[in-house]
């Protein structure tokens, strides 16, 4: 079956004057219907890579293969029709008047009819829970409105792969919740592929597969379960610690008899309630 | 220097077909020295509120009293600058305050435009970028060819550079990497513990709640609906669920502790205070330490 989304070998740098790649020789690949996290700290390469998937810069070095068509200046609205991104920042992604014209935008792009448009336009408004500023100016929103004005955008158009970076990041943690559950939900509707750019430990641990990216480079791949196990090296690769691990880990130092592999919170509270019986 | 809300209001574009409550009936006090969390769900005002404190927003009722200023609906925006110093913001989205062709003339552009040399500015702004960490090969590019992350420590960085009494940041963790949001947490706190300065801070993340502020102000649809101390606001986890807010990461695990058959009194809101009143409970005294 084709993959996703087939990285090989690239590499990427700024301009002559840069003093290093901000993309460094990077190979991966993403299955359909896989969700994936990337994460990284600042400056790691991460928002460089999601805008060369989508063609937004230009391929120097390597290739880029996305649902088995190879990126290229020819072929270049081909993959982006694929693909649906939503930005670090709304404000560089609203493009209509209105709330709703925004979120038709790439429906009217497509092609889509009318009525067709209007219906979906209504149902990612409802989904991201704005149906109510559907009116309003994208630039007079709350930061976190935004956001979902952003998402509902993407959502409409439903994309067979969905690029969200730090999409999330100005929402209340219910909000959060809410939003991701929807993502979730429209992906076991339409199959879609989700590569997602967070620094939420939540978000990262829920996904199917976790990339860590480091200096411009692929410096870890696994489930959220292998990830997990580097502890307290989480932090240097850019993710923090989950809270569990941390209690644990104060806990241990002070004498406390705890098994070394990651417990989450249900197996933590079992097994301290385990220990104070003992006592 | 103490700000004092008074029966604000504010409408975003009064008195046209677009108008729309941002804030309503605002009564509070920041106190100088006071470290204040802001919490409230999307749209309940927070940025607006925020906006207020430097004059960036009036009233469109009401007053807002800055230290000897009072600002009203009617006045006008001569004279603000003395406040623009004293009070430093952090904006939601750090590239909406970014402008200047360099990272470090960005940073020092503050300084300067408030009568420093620009001499002194521009080391100023090297010890402020080293400060937020932004790596040197940064220092002379385009704040705009930056990372999200970077370009929200350039941010910090210009707002520091000014030396506020108060530092009001909205959101300021967002887009950082979890060891860059510790370590500018940490830096904040450390400016209010040692240098005295007053913080007002926006986040959606509880556990800097509980571990930094001192007062903390809940808001829904424009309005003040709760003022508290972190215990008495995180007390009522269901209310906080009710408001679409959460608790602490540490109050939840106590919880479900609870639930196991541990005891809390009161229920510990930091990951210290949980582990202190959790050792008694897990370890013989003077037990498995001396082993
Ligand atoms: N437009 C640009 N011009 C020149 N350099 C850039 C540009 N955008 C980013 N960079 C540099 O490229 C590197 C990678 O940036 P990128 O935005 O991909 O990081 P990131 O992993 O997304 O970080 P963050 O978590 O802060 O968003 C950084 O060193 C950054 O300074
Ligand atoms: N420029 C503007 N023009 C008109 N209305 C606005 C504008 N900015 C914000 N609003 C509205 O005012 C209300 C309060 O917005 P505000 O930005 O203060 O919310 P917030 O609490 O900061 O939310 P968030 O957590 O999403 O950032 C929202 O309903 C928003 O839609
Ligand atoms: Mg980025
Ligand atoms: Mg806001």
């Amino acid at each position: 079956m084709t993959k996703a989304i087939e990285v090989q070998n690239l590499s990427f740098r700024y301009s002559e004057e840069a003093k290093r790649n901000a993309i460094q020789d990077m190979s991966f690949t993403i299955e359909n219907d896989e969700w994936v996290a990337i994460i990284g700290h600042n400056g790691s390469g991460k928002s460089t890579l999601a805008k060369s998937i989508d063609g937004l810069l230009p391929l120097e070095k390597g290739t880029i293969i996305v649902n088995g068509i190879e990126l290229s200046e020819a072929n270049l609205w081909q993959v982006r029709d694929q693909i649906g991104m939503v930005f670090q920042n709304p404000d560089n992604q609203f493009v209509g008047a209105t709330v709703e014209d925004d979120v038709a935008f790439g429906l009217e792009n497509r092609g889509v009819p009318r009525a067709e448009m209007v219906q979906r336009v209504q149902d990612a408004l409802q989904r991201v829970n704005m149906t109510a500023f559907a009116t309003r100016e994208p630039a007079h929103l709350s930061g976190g409105q935004k956001q979902r004005v952003a998402l509902a955008g993407i959502i409409a158009v439903r994309p067979q792969i969905l690029i969200l970076d730090e999409a999330t990041s100005m929402l209340d943690p219910k909000g959060r919740q809410d939003v991701l559950a929807t993502i979730r939900q429209l992906k076991a509707e339409t199959h879609m592929t989700v590569l997602s750019i967070t620094h939420d430990i939540d978000e990262a641990a829920s996904a199917d597969r976790i990339l860590v990216i480091d200096d411009g480079q692929l410096k870890q791949q696994g489930t959220p379960a292998e990830i997990f196990r580097y502890g307290s090296r989480l932090i240097k690769m850019g993710l923090d610690v989950p809270y569990t691990a941390k209690v644990a880990e104060d806990l241990s130092t002070a004498g406390v008899a705890l098994p070394s592999q990651f417990l989450d919170e249900s197996e933590l509270a079992q097994t301290l309630w385990t220990l104070h019986s003992q006592m | 220097m103490d700000i004092t809300f008074t029966n604000v209001d504010y409408t975003y574009q009064a008195n046209t077909p677009f108008q729309g409550v941002g804030l309503r009936d605002i009564n509070l006090t920041i106190h100088g020295g006071s470290y204040t969390a802001i919490i409230g769900h999307t749209g309940s005002g927070k940025s607006t509120l925020l906006q207020h404190l430097n004059a960036l927003l009036k009233p469109t009722a009401g007053t807002v009293q800055i230290g000897d200023r009072t600002i009203t609906p009617a006045t006008n925006n001569k004279n603000l600058k003395p406040i623009r110093q004293k009070v430093g913001m952090v904006f939601q989205f750090p590239e909406s305050q970014l402008f200047e062709e360099t990272v470090l003339k960005d940073i020092a552009f503050g300084p300067q435009n408030f009568g420093m040399s620009a001499d002194k500015a521009h080391q100023r702004a090297e010890e402020m970028a080293e400060l937020v960490g932004l790596p040197k090969e940064t220092w002379e590019q385009s704040p705009f060819d930056l990372s999200g992350g970077q370009m929200r420590r350039v941010a910090i960085a210009g707002v520091l550079a000014m030396q506020p009494e108060y530092l009001v940041l909205d959101e300021p963790s967002a887009g950082l990497d979890p060891l860059g949001r510790q370590e500018m947490m940490d830096l904040f706190n450390k400016l209010h513990r040692e240098n005295g300065l007053t913080i007002v801070l926006v986040t959606h993340q509880m556990d800097d709640v509980a571990n930094y502020a001192d007062q903390v102000v809940v808001m829904e649809h424009g309005q003040v609906i709760r003022t508290g101390t972190p215990r008495e606001i995180f007390a009522n986890e269901q209310w906080l669920v009710d408001k679409q807010l959460g608790v602490p990461k540490t109050t939840h695990f106590a919880e479900v502790l609870k639930q196991q058959g541990f005891q809390f009194e009161p229920l510990p809101l930091t990951e210290d205070e949980l582990v202190t009143a959790l050792l008694p409970q897990l370890l013989r005294q003077g037990g498995a330490a001396n082993e």
